[in-house]
């Protein structure tokens, strides 16, 4: 043997290509879209023109006689019963509309054009009923009431409370306030929604769904459409990108479930891009009003924070995006007292969901802006301010948030070292000759990294089984949407059991066959799910040493598992061929095969009412410098560069984590300086990509990605989350750049010409036509 | 029902012959008449690239060109990019280099890339660039997209690793 053979050969931190990737590249990946089933109908729903009405009649007796159409269904042909966070969406409006999206009827038809075809023939009368479009207005007295539940338009409210601001605030040498606004942006999936629902002759349904959590999927549908959750089996085919936008069931789902079960015929159901434009969810668009202060020395005083949240007309889960906005502001730094109130109100805007950071981008826009404020009032260089801020390891927030590792101070300095942050940020003060200013900016970020316990279990289950060949299959309840977590697993599990990739194959996409898990959410995936398949190899690793060990009468700690082999755990020296192992224990020893399974439950819990507790088993940090132009002429910025460092506790596939920063900075960049969708008076005005612009590729800025590694005990190899992190505080560096650019704090997004013009001529006193 | 009507057009290197309805584009064709569904929809109006294919070399969005418009030319889709049965060089760059996340709009960035490479084998980065700049990705943020394209584009003028 040779040293370099002798030497374990590791999997983890290199750059691994996606496993599905050759699938994606030549075309043959199946997306919803590709699926079509033996006597498939094309299902096209209704939805309403008007933005707040009753509806008085529904006629579908025209669209039903056209040919081709094999059903219309209004709200009668349905439960009734309501989905969503809030439970109070019907699938289909039987007698109001409350907003733009809403939905009156569906057809199911032959073709796509038949069903458009047969939409036109039904008629609704609708009686108007007053609208309100904002939550200030909204929460007037007399203002229209949205759901009669709640006459005064507030479905939550939260409220979170450490320490005593008072006191906080008489400790304040400095002490600053401003209200921050957030807009309506939209995920903008390459691959639009869709469903494909199929009932047996026995009444069992198989749905196609894009779900990101398809075991709650079962659970939160099951009662909508009447179908036992038993009976419904989950098939996820690729998914066209997700970021949160599959995370609540929407009304288009079991809508198609109703018009399978009234044709007797699988119907699949595919938007328009108009229609993912108009009918998915989008970032909570909100107000936050935060006072924060500090002590001459640097030291943060207090945070006190109301934030106002335009709900929409319904309730998914954007309404719940507080519970992580509080963790950036009781946590993103030490805050000895904070103060946190936020008040959700319905409006007849469209209505939110989740989306990558789920509230977090809006809170660290707000708590960084100041951050940059309150370091100045103190005359301190914003890097020194959060480094004197920045917690340590092993401490524990005030929140109950307990950071067992944390790598802010190295992301801090790193960040700042690899875009000469200091230096940069004095010069560009001293003033700038010419249009065109440049700016650099740094913003951290605080975001769950394995997970948030808001079920009683926020588990994921593995089975794991190793044939007569020595291949692997692990059966994952991890839903992929193309982050990359199939290929994070993989090599999780060749790791233990010393294989090469290509022994592993990961199934991941069907409820029937795969074990529960929570869902992909709360960047908890390599975490969660890669900790339980990390485990369930670890068991099959166990049981191939002691049947070794029985075989060549070694002890087992003597053993060891590397290229298919068992080998000598010192020497390397290949002993016995996994797959000569497997075969004997299968068929001579004790005619056992090797399966097995684990359910990890991270060491996390449930807050309590205050929302006080460890919600996850870590925490990841990060800190971005975006460095800009902007050119006060033509109110045009351009983001240059945008160095991104994470505390991701250890990398795994380098290749892939490099890929979510940069996807999740540009992203990022997007929020901050031109995505929009333009709601006026209910309706959204920019339904196409003409209109609502993601970047395109000559746009992009310089992306520089470094990485912390902390090693996090609990985390599988030492990592963390790191899904939802590179997007959240990439605004917040950008409008602090801009500050440095031009002197001027922006409180508003995205920062488009116009609004940069109107901004500079305000500061400058000049009249804003 | 539409008037129909009878197309021959050079499929990935195959003779092919369909009849199909006058109005019907070019995209519908390949997905629901030809099976070819490799070519994705992902606005229908010639926004986002995901339905790019080669019509006669030229990186063409499907979704806009009359399926008729295809009678008499050499149509190329990602199905017919494969080399020997397995991976071209421009497809493998795109797995080794990180270039698919989600991989929606892969087979349109794959398509527009092969054209970009075809046209012209010395481009610099900014026209790289621009080339992709028809092409939305919403979640690779295009950094790893455009290495691909730059290290194929190297590789295949002989320079090895790009």
């Amino acid at each position: 043997m040779t040293q370099d053979t002798a030497e374990k050969q590791t999997l983890i931190g290199k750059r691994i290509p996606k496993l599905d990737a050759p699938g994606k590249v030549t075309g043959a990946a199946r997306y919803l879209q590709d699926i079509e089933l033996p006597g498939m109908l094309h299902g096209k729903i209704l939805r309403t023109n008007r933005i707040h009405a009753r509806i008085l009649s529904i006629d579908t007796s025209k669209a039903k006689a056209l040919q081709g159409v094999h059903a219309v269904i209004t709200a009668q042909d349905t439960s009734g019963v309501p989905l969503g966070f809030g439970q109070d969406n019907p699938p289909l409006k039987g007698d109001r509309v409350r907003c733009t999206r809403d939905e009156i009827a569906a057809v199911a038809a032959d073709t796509e054009s038949i069903a458009e075809e047969a939409l036109k023939l039904i008629k609704v009368e609708y009686e108007d009923l007053p609208t309100v479009f904002t939550p200030h207005d909204a929460l007037k007295d007399g203002a229209p009431v949205i759901h009669d539940k709640h006459p005064n338009n507030i479905p939550f409210t939260y409220d979170y409370e450490h320490g005593d601001v008072a006191k906080g605030e008489a400790e304040s040498d400095v002490v600053v306030e401003d209200t921050f606004a957030l807009h309506f942006v939209t995920h903008c999936c390459m691959g639009v929604g869709g469903i494909i629902a199929s009932f047996d002759v026995e009444g069992n349904l198989t749905v196609y769904s894009q779900t990101q959590m398809p075991f709650l999927y079962k659970r939160d549908i099951a009662p909508v459409i009447g179908v036992p959750a038993e009976k419904i089996h989950v098939i996820q085919p690729a998914i066209g990108g997700a970021f949160g936008s599959k995370l609540d069931i929407y009304p288009f789902e079991p809508i198609c479930v109703f018009l399978a079960k009234a044709t007797r015929r699988p119907v699949r159901i595919v938007f328009s891009r108009e229609e993912e434009f108009l009918a998915s969810p989008t970032r909570q668009p909100m107000e936050l009003t935060l006072r924060s202060g500090a002590r001459k020395d640097g030291t943060i005083t207090f945070r006190d924070v109301s934030t106002l949240h335009d709900n929409g007309g319904y309730t998914s889960w954007g309404a719940t995006t507080p519970f992580v906005m509080m963790q950036a502001f009781s946590s993103l730094y030490r805050v000895p007292h904070c103060r946190y109130k936020t008040t959700v109100v319905y409006t007849n805007n469209p209505y939110s969901g989740a989306f990558r950071g789920y509230g977090n981008l809006q809170a660290t826009f707000s708590v960084e802006s100041h951050v940059d404020k309150l370091a100045e009032a103190v005359g301190m260089d914003p890097l020194e301010f959060r480094l004197h801020n920045a917690q340590d390891p092993g401490e524990t927030t005030l929140q109950g948030l307990h950071l067992q590792t944390c790598g802010l101070k190295d992301c801090l300095n790193t960040a700042a070292e690899r875009s000469g942050f200091v230096a940069k940020h004095a010069a560009n003060r001293n003033g700038q000759a010419g249009p065109v200013k440049r700016g650099i900016g740094m913003a951290s970020l605080f975001h769950v990294g394995g997970g948030a316990k808001i079920y009683h279990t926020d588990g994921c289950g593995t089975i794991l089984k190793v044939d007569d060949f020595a291949k692997v299959t692990v059966l994952t309840g991890a839903t992929e949407i193309g982050q990359g977590s199939e290929t994070v697993i993989a090599q999780l599990v060749a790791e233990e059991l010393g294989l090469p990739l290509s022994k592993i194959s990961v199934v991941n996409n069907d409820s029937e066959i795969t074990p529960w898990d929570v869902g992909c959410h709360a960047s908890r995936t390599t975490f969660i799910a890669g900790n339980s398949a990390q485990r369930a190899a670890r068991k099959a690793r166990q049981k191939l040493l002691d049947a070794a060990s029985a075989k060549l009468k070694l002890a087992t700690e003597d053993l060891d598992l590397r290229d298919g082999q068992v080998v000598g755990a010192d020497t390397g020296e290949p002993l016995l061929d996994l797959g000569k192992l497997l075969r004997a224990l299968h068929f001579r020893d004790k005619n056992e095969i090797v399966v097995t399974s684990e359910y990890y439950e991270p060491p996390s819990v449930m807050q309590d009412k205050g929302f006080k507790g460890n919600v996850s088993p870590t925490y990841a940090f990060g800190t971005q410098v975006a460095e800009l132009e902007v050119d006060v002429e033509t109110g045009v910025v351009r983001v240059l560069k945008v160095t991104s460092v994470h505390d991701v506790g250890r990398v795994i596939n380098a290749l892939g984590i490099e890929g979510q920063v940069e996807g999740g900075v540009v992203m990022g960049v997007g929020y901050a300086t031109r995505e929009h969708l333009l709601v006026n008076d209910g309706h959204v005005t920019n339904p196409s990509f003409r209109d609502y612009k993601i970047l395109t590729a000559p746009e992009i800025p310089d992306v520089d990605c470094a990485f912390i590694e902390t090693m996090d005990p609990e985390g599988p190899a030492g990592a963390k989350g790191i899904g939802e992190a590179p997007a959240i505080c990439t605004a917040a560096a950008i409008a602090n750049a801009f500050y440095n650019a031009t002197g001027v704090r922006m409180c508003k997004l995205p920062l488009t010409p116009e609004r940069v013009l109107r901004a500079l001529k305000t500061a400058a006193g000049e009249a804003v036509g | 029902m539409s008037f129909t009507q009878e197309i021959s057009f050079t499929l990935n290197g195959k003779q092919t012959t369909v009849s199909i309805p006058a109005d019907m584009d070019t995209l519908t064709m390949l997905r629901d008449v030809l099976q070819l569904t490799g070519t994705k929809l992902g606005c229908g109006e010639g926004e986002c690239g995901a339905c790019t294919i080669l019509v006669d070399d030229v990186a063409t969005n499907s979704c806009l060109m009359f399926a008729v418009d295809c009678d008499g030319r050499h149509i190329q889709t990602i199905e017919g990019v494969q080399s020997e049965g397995g991976l071209d060089l421009l497809q493998r760059e795109f797995v080794e280099k990180g270039a698919v996340q989600c991989g929606f709009c892969t087979p349109g960035l794959v398509m527009q890339g092969t054209a970009m490479l075809r046209e012209n084998p010395n481009m610099s980065e900014v026209e790289i660039k621009r080339g992709l700049e028809g092409n939305l990705c919403r979640c690779t943020g295009y950094k790893k997209v455009i290495d691909a394209t730059a290290s194929a584009m190297a590789k295949s003028r002989g320079e090895g690793q790009g």
